[in-house]
């Protein structure tokens, strides 16, 4: 064993745990969250180890409940995170919406199962893709990240809350059942390795005036706690400056704007994602979480057999990078997003490429992981080659 | 401090329609903390939605106005993770015990030091006049043109059964007994739940033919008793309105600070 591998902390565990392991590395101080399958591991993690290190874990009566408690702790100055499946993801819609209304960081984690309703609780899916873009009522911008091993699980999870901190968003990791439950290496990234994002506080004095809803230049927003000199309001009315509600439609639209280009300006440097083989492919696989697992794995095997293959795997969902994909797809011939739902990701993959009618869904429907073989099986059946 | 210090008066006059017994409640509770002297860096107020929510805007404390009946449920986030802070939860009856039902009988099984104040007008006001989990059997309300079929929740029983361990209630007519009530659930250690009758003539008055704001308040005055008054047991219509509950058990925060030490301890 070499030097370097004796110092490195690694860990065989599963998805669910390095989720919490990377909120802990990324300064989580305060959970939330309701029993369900298959996000529980990350509650029953957080709630051994979170006390042990004086921060706070509380088993609220719901979802709903779990997602208002953590918008309350953030408003206190803390880091802040939920985690669920499907059925109390959908509960959680109202108060996301406020955190996105009344700019609050707060990651919430969506470790998705078949559905709708009850669905395939211990079975994969990645039904929620649409759910986490327009999930929650009115007009909104929103970010989801994704990981498809445990690395990337705990690397996408520090950017959550890296992110929720700049922006002052909720983020969203739509992770997905196999991913959760998958038992598999993890190397523990050492402290400063993953460059952490502490919350902006504002530098105005007691008795000045503070504007907690006035962006500065460079469109950040610093905060104050609750329990600090400043006073002000938070609601999810439409609001002004200081965060008192308006319904003047100058301030209405202000708002409104700034809620969306908060985001989507900031998309390129919110975009994640990875390359697999893609300088020279005329076939390109797009996917995301563990079906992208599947996809790599046929890769390499046709790469093998001298096939211009690649995959592009997205770790950013929401804001969707229309140009990343754009670029990389121009010369494709065939287009394959491969994803675990009835077609949910390829409706923006087809917005965004120059040939729409290059991009096909590789998908499959049944609650169980795509296989190398299912997708090899789909690309046979596009390429006229036979099944 | 004066109680002018605790108010945001550029919003001044409120919302609130003429009549309403909302105001009382605002006055009644900025009154108690005045006389408390609580630091208002210290002192959060969360509501829900509904006219009883708009109550947030109008004090000068940290003030968090939240979604339809989850007031409870944001507070105990902003309680647990500083506890040092004096969280005051104003509802609704439609906010607090309808919609808010679950989040009411959790925040009081924890026994979590929050201030629970339920504004009970026994109808929707903000929404025009509809029916509520307290409006009573053969109540006319918008959504109950012909009357009212829905029994009432009890809230001094509910709370009570859910395990708060300061229960009291009272009305706005009961001006001084409204401010030491408010006063008295602020101290106590634990979830204190003060119900508090208030007035929509707008609504409830008008569609049950009560009258005006003054004579919904002497309803107030002449069906209410003081608790254990023995006109109650000639009359057992009569509401009692008092201190029903003021017991010492465990607080959520203390002892969630207790279970942190014995996590440590390894």
């Amino acid at each position: 064993m070499s030097e370097q591998v004796r110092e490195q902390d690694i860990r065989f565990v599963q998805g669910n745990e390095a989720c919490a392991l990377a909120a802990m590395y990324a300064g989580l101080d305060f959970y939330a969250g309701y029993p369900i399958t298959p996000s529980t591991e990350i509650a029953e993690i957080l709630a051994e180890r979170l006390p042990a290190m004086g921060k706070k874990f509380i088993q609220m009566e719901d979802e709903i409940a779990s997602m208002c408690a953590i918008i309350g702790a953030s408003l206190t100055g803390h880091k802040v995170m939920t985690a669920t499946s499907g059925p109390g993801f959908s509960l959680m819609q109202e108060a996301l919406g406020y955190a996105i209304m009344a700019e609050i960081p707060c990651v919430i984690v969506n470790v998705q199962r078949g559905g709708p309703s009850t669905g395939n609780p211990t079975h994969v899916s990645q039904g929620d893709v649409n759910q986490a873009r327009w999930g929650t009522h009115g007009d909104h911008a929103i970010v989801a990240l994704s990981a498809s091993n445990h690395q990337d699980v705990f690397r996408m999870t520090v950017e959550a809350f890296n992110i929720a901190e700049t922006y002052r968003t909720p983020v969203i990791l739509l992770f997905d059942e196999v991913v959760g439950h998958l038992r598999e290496k993890l190397v523990m990234p050492k402290p400063g390795e993953i460059p952490l994002v502490e919350r902006l506080h504002t530098s105005v004095r007691e008795g000045v005036n503070y504007h907690p809803y006035l962006p500065r230049e460079d469109g950040r927003l610093p905060m104050s706690d609750f329990g600090d000199v400043h006073r002000y309001n938070v609601t999810g009315l439409f609001h002004d400056m200081w965060g008192f509600p308006t319904d003047k439609p100058e301030l209405v639209e202000e708002l409104m704007r700034h809620l969306i280009r908060k985001i989507d300006y900031a998309a390129v440097s919110l975009t994640y994602h990875k390359a697999f083989y893609l300088d020279d492919a005329r076939t390109i696989l797009i996917s995301y979480g563990s079906s992208a697992r599947s996809a790599l794995a046929l890769v390499e095997r046709m790469r093998q057999r001298g096939q211009r293959i690649g995959l592009l795997e997205l770790q950013t969902i929401w804001p969707f990078p229309n140009q990343l994909v754009r670029q990389y797809t121009e010369h494709a011939e065939v287009i394959g997003v491969v994803e675990m739902n009835m077609g949910q990701l390829v409706q923006a993959v087809r917005l965004a490429v120059k040939k729409p009618q290059r991009v096909y869904l590789i998908n499959r429907i049944d609650n169980r992981l795509i296989t190398d073989k299912d997708i090899r099986q789909t690309l046979r059946a596009i390429q006229g080659k036979g099944v | 401090m004066s109680v002018h210090d605790y108010i945001r008066e550029r919003f001044f006059p409120h919302m609130w329609c003429a009549g309403c017994g909302h105001g009382t409640v605002l006055n009644g509770l900025i009154r108690a903390v005045a006389e408390l002297g609580i630091r208002k860096r210290n002192l959060v107020m969360v509501t829900g939605i509904g006219c009883s929510a708009r109550i947030s805007g109008y004090v000068d404390f940290h003030s968090l106005h939240t979604i339809h009946g989850r007031a409870l449920a944001f507070a105990t986030g902003v309680k647990l993770s500083k506890p040092e802070l004096h969280v005051i939860v104003p509802m609704g009856d439609g906010d607090g015990l309808s919609i808010g039902g679950n989040h009411f009988i959790h925040a009081a099984r924890r026994n979590i030091n929050l201030t629970a104040l339920i504004m009970n007008n026994r109808t929707y006001g903000m929404t025009g006049g509809q029916f509520s989990p307290m409006s009573g059997l053969g109540i006319k309300a918008s959504t109950a043109p012909y009357e009212n079929i829905d029994n009432s929740f009890d809230c001094v029983e509910l709370a009570k059964a859910a395990g708060a361990t300061f229960v009291a209630r009272t009305t706005t007519f009961h001006v001084n007994q409204l401010s030491e009530l408010i006063k008295a659930a602020i101290q106590h250690k634990g979830f204190a739940v003060v119900e508090i009758f208030t007035q929509c003539p707008t609504y409830f008055g008008r569609k049950n033919r009560l009258g005006g704001a003054p004579e919904m308040l002497k309803i107030f005055k002449e069906r209410t008793v003081p608790v254990g008054s023995t006109k109650k047991a000639e009359d057992p219509s009569l509401i009692e309105r008092g201190i029903f509950v003021e017991i010492e058990r465990p607080e959520y925060c203390d002892t969630y600070q207790k279970l942190i030490e014995r996590a440590q301890e390894g």
